[in-house]
């Protein structure tokens, strides 16, 4: 294994690890004020936000196969369709329409 | 058999595994194609491996990936590696509130573990969080990423590749999954998700992914703490119910 490629993964290990270690450890939960406690509440539902949009729209050439994925995503959600079932039903239904999305440009 | 049933409850580290079974799926092609491009960019299957099982990051890992094929030096790596999994600190301060207080050594160890997608299924669980429920998610997950890094690394060009394409939907399947029950459930949640979600479409022009993600985020859950201050108190009442923090 080359020296200087081992170097590079422990650095990203670190540097990975670090932001995800110190709050866990050091932030005391019952020492927050009421209003820091909110936004951090808020957290979770905004950087779900922030990581579907707009990466989803980059995941192919053609715009229209990521809206497409969001949309039958949200369409089985909406129905009641459990986790396993909202992946591989847009899953499948994208990789029916693959080869429109493949000869269609926009 | 019986036993393990019953000492299977709804925070044990079994029903971390059975929440986690999904992003292990999601992760199944996103860790085939990492493995695949590791192997075109001339990484061994050690070093495919090790760096899956050291940094357990698929987006910094892709992106230093096509930094190291591009001749781009370690410094500049780890530091673009830094700036991509900065919002973790904010994901570790936010699960913070919603975790059982438990013993340092446990929180550092889970939270190895903390990616986006482990974070979005243990923090959008109702009630609290238990240490064991995270170590469960945080398992298959790794468990996942890291096995399936191996076998891109030795089959990944086997896969078809209008199959490739429509397997890079899977992770946003996910966390769209994650977030729809709860924008039935509450409009503010929609608001949030929007607000950022639009915010992060424009930083994106003008900063780095990493950034405009973490801005996004905190300017979105900012916002809408001042206008609508949350149900502290639905939450509040989740968590005394549930355990008693330290």
């Amino acid at each position: 294994m080359s020296m200087e490629l081992l170097f590079i993964i422990v650095g990203m290990a670190l540097v990975t690890y670090i932001p995800r270690m110190l709050p866990l450890v050091f932030l005391n939960a019952k020492s927050i004020p009421p209003r820091l406690e909110g936004i951090l509440k808020n957290v979770p539902y905004a950087a779900l936000g922030a990581l579907i949009f707009p990466g989803v729209l980059t995941i192919h050439e053609n715009v229209l196969f990521g809206l497409t994925g969001m949309a039958v995503a949200f369409l089985i959600s909406f129905l009641g369709g459990n986790l396993i079932f909202v992946v591989l039903g847009s899953i499948a239904v994208l990789t029916a329409l693959t080869p429109f999305f493949n000869t269609l440009t926009l | 058999m019986k036993a393990a049933v019953t000492l299977t409850t709804n925070h044990s580290f079994a029903a971390g595994m059975k929440d986690g079974t999904t992003i292990a799926l999601g992760y199944f092609p996103a860790a085939i194609t990492f493995g695949f491009i590791a192997q075109t960019t001339g990484l061994t299957v050690q070093e495919t491996m090790l760096m899956s099982l050291l940094v357990f990051a698929g987006a910094a890992q892709y992106m230093a990936l096509s930094l190291l094929a591009a001749g781009t030096g370690a410094i500049e790596i780890i530091f673009t590696t830094f700036i991509v999994n900065i919002r973790h600190f904010l994901m570790s301060a936010s699960l913070n509130e919603k975790a059982v207080q438990d013993h340092p050594l446990k929180k550092a160890g889970y939270a190895f573990g903390l990616t986006d997608e482990v974070f979005a299924v243990a923090s959008t669980k109702e009630g609290t969080v238990h240490t064991g429920y995270v170590y469960g998610v945080f398992f298959i997950s790794y468990a996942s990423w890291v096995i399936h890094s191996g076998v891109g690394h030795a089959v990944g060009q086997l896969l078809p590749e209008m199959l490739q394409q429509s397997l890079a939907f899977a992770l946003y399947a996910l966390f769209i999954a994650l977030l729809a029950p709860s924008l039935k459930k509450h409009r503010k949640i929609f608001f949030l998700a929007a607000l950022a979600a639009v915010l992060n479409s424009v930083f994106a022009f003008i900063m780095a992914e990493g950034w405009a993600i973490i801005l996004a985020t905190l300017i979105a859950a900012t916002v809408l703490e001042f206008i609508e201050p949350l149900n502290n108190k639905y939450n509040d009442a989740d968590q005394k119910n549930g355990v008693e923090r330290k």
